[in-house]
């Protein structure tokens, strides 16, 4: 199933990765998507420091539409939401995984998509 | 000293004994029955095992957590910082440290993390084993038990709570069941809460459940958890608010309301201390200590064939009954200086107190909503208040249009409980509480502002972030 409008996806990386916590992130990539779920555009970010705020702050100035994370805090989630931005948190997985679940618009928080999980903890 | 041959020799059977005993018991009940949560994972930092404690701490069964980078699932601030800086799980050998985890319910909680290592018999590392502490809660049980007049947030000086506070170290150090009564409104939730928090079971979970809140087939599940296609929709195993609350309280408020055939199961499982699933004929034992409570007459409803009298028993082992507002004898003026300075420093406002005839009108309001509604009168004055004290034009208009004397109307307990409940129109005019009117306010200037937040919060006189909190709050659809 194809989305409706191209959207912008905004995911905070541990290695190649989701990261684990929203708040801890300082590598983010954000993908522009086409309608049909394609990539369009790859771009990705190293960030000063790890803040919360700081990357509230980037999907807003960004116009991200979907941020796909593991961990966030509740405030931080119902802020981007009330934002009209969709957080799909508590997702496991790499972020090519992640990709291919988005175009097939079948992506839900909590889903671990285990075949590609990096192997350090 | 060396051993003389003979001891050896009565050693060894009493040896052979223990480790013959040791291999029948099954690892995953051990591990569930240590009050830590435990994470052990190979040494390459994937998860091998969890206990039931660490799945409810972080919200993610032992099943789905197996095989995944321990960082993934623990999610702890050192955990996430160590991998992006590409040390090894070698460097948290032998730590004990403290840090922070967010859950799958998206709260930050603070934990102590111990790590220590994993070896075969040959000494070859396996793995780690990760113990983990939750450190969230009251600061200290001294902290929590030294209120001046009170036990935990409970607070109240009239003999009535004296009395009560009197028996409330001896039911914390019981395990026994628990049922507490009142009328609604009276704090039996926080009584509850502060039962749990003086046990010995404080470090274990309070777990509470509505019975009134559910339909009966949902509660079912909700208490006793299901197993994966028990029925259309269960898509995998959930443990159920019993086996969460594993080696701590379970506060079943609103027993009341709960239907009869999970009355029974209730019952077995008070007996038994054994959770049976829905679909499944395994049972799960489960080290709980169960607190109840209600606003309704049990005995009337034993009597009515609406409460199983074996369970009102079996729940009935130690009765508190917390007494109505009206019962609580010189707590009025204390919880209304309490939550006055308690809302004025939370929301920055430098009221100093009641004027005295203000203080008058409210001693004289018989308060049916007990001190639930005694504190939205305070929150109200804090909120109306521009001056140093509440004057009468501060309080809700409702006080001084009733104005009943508290001695003359005081009803008896079932009168007063059945006041209390939403009967019918007369008292639905009693109470508004201030979050009602602020909902209210903000809905009529976000239609005044035609959906624009910016401007709905100039008309509140708010700040925009404060608008976005409130609408949150009160759950306002924009």
């Amino acid at each position: 199933m194809a989305h409706l409008k191209p959207i912008k996806v905004l995911i905070p990386l541990l290695n190649d990765s989701v990261a684990p916590r929203f708040d801890l992130a300082t590598d983010v990539v954000l993908v522009r998507l086409d309608a049909e779920g394609v990539p369009l555009e790859r771009k990705l970010l190293i960030l000063p420091q790890a803040s919360a705020e700081r990357l509230c702050q980037l999907v807003i100035a960004e116009a991200v539409t979907i941020v796909v994370c593991g961990g966030i805090e509740a405030e931080h989630f119902d802020y981007l939401t009330w934002k009209q931005v969709r957080v799909i948190d508590n997702v496991i997985g790499s972020v090519g995984s992640v990709l291919a679940r988005l175009k097939l618009n079948q992506l839900e928080c909590g889903d671990i998509l285990r075949e590609q999980t990096d192997a350090d903890g | 000293m060396p051993r003389s041959p003979s001891d050896t020799e009565k050693a060894a059977p009493e040896k052979t004994t223990a480790t013959s005993a040791l291999k029948r018991i099954d690892p995953a009940a051990l591990l569930d029955a240590v009050a830590f949560g435990l994470l052990a994972v190979d040494s390459q930092g994937r998860v091998l095992a969890l206990n039931e404690r660490l799945a409810t701490l972080i919200g993610m069964s032992a099943d789905a957590a197996v095989g995944l980078p321990c960082v993934q699932v623990l999610r702890n601030r050192c955990g996430v910082q160590r991998c992006g800086a590409g040390e090894s799980l070698e460097s948290e050998e032998n730590t004990s440290r403290t840090d922070d985890l967010i859950t799958r319910d998206r709260r930050r909680i603070p934990v102590r993390i111990s790590v220590s290592l994993l070896a075969d018999p040959g000494g070859t590392r396996i793995g780690y084993l990760k113990t983990i502490e939750d450190l969230s809660g009251p600061e200290s049980a001294d902290q929590l038990l030294s209120t001046s007049y009170g036990f935990g947030s409970v607070i109240g000086r009239s003999p009535r709570m004296q009395r009560l506070f009197a028996m409330l170290p001896v039911v914390a150090q019981s395990d026994a069941s628990v049922l507490i009564t009142g009328e609604t409104g009276t704090g039996k939730d926080l009584l509850a809460e502060a039962i749990h928090q003086a046990s010995d079971r404080a470090k274990g979970p309070f777990v509470k459940i509505n019975c009134g809140a559910l339909p009966a087939t949902l509660l079912e599940s909700e208490l006793f958890g299901h197993k994966k296609g028990a029925f259309t929709g269960a898509v995998e195993d959930r443990p159920g608010r019993f086996r969460m609350a594993h080696q701590g309280t379970l506060y079943l408020t609103e027993i009341g309301d709960l239907p009869l055939a999970l009355q029974v199961k209730l019952l077995t499982f008070l007996d038994d201390k054994i959770v049976y699933p829905l679909g499944s004929t395994v049972g799960h034992p489960a080290d709980v200590r169960v607190v109840a409570a209600t606003h309704r007459d049990l005995g009337e409803m034993v009597r009515r064939g609406r409460f199983r009298e074996d369970l009102f028993y079996r729940l009935n082992v130690l009765r508190l009954e917390v007494p109505s507002l009206r019962e609580r004898e010189g707590d009025i003026p204390l919880l209304l200086d309490y939550f006055l300075k308690r809302l004025s420093a939370e929301l920055g406002r430098p009221i100093e107190g009641f004027a005295p005839r203000s203080l008058k009108i409210l001693l004289d309001y018989h308060y049916p909503g007990n001190v639930r509604e005694l504190k939205n009168i305070a929150e109200y004055c804090v909120h109306l208040c521009q001056e140093k004290r509440v004057q009468p034009a501060h309080l809700p208009a409702y006080l001084m249009e009733k104005p009943v004397s508290r001695q003359r109307t005081a009803p008896s307990l079932p009168a007063a409980a059945a006041a209390s409940r939403p009967a019918g129109a007369e008292n639905q005019t009693v109470i508004e509480a201030w979050s009602d009117i602020e909902a209210r306010l903000i809905r009529e200037a976000l239609v005044k502002a035609r959906g624009h937040r910016g401007r709905a919060a100039q008309i509140v006189g708010c700040a925009r972030s404060t608008l976005w909190r409130k609408i949150k709050q009160y759950g306002i659809e924009v």
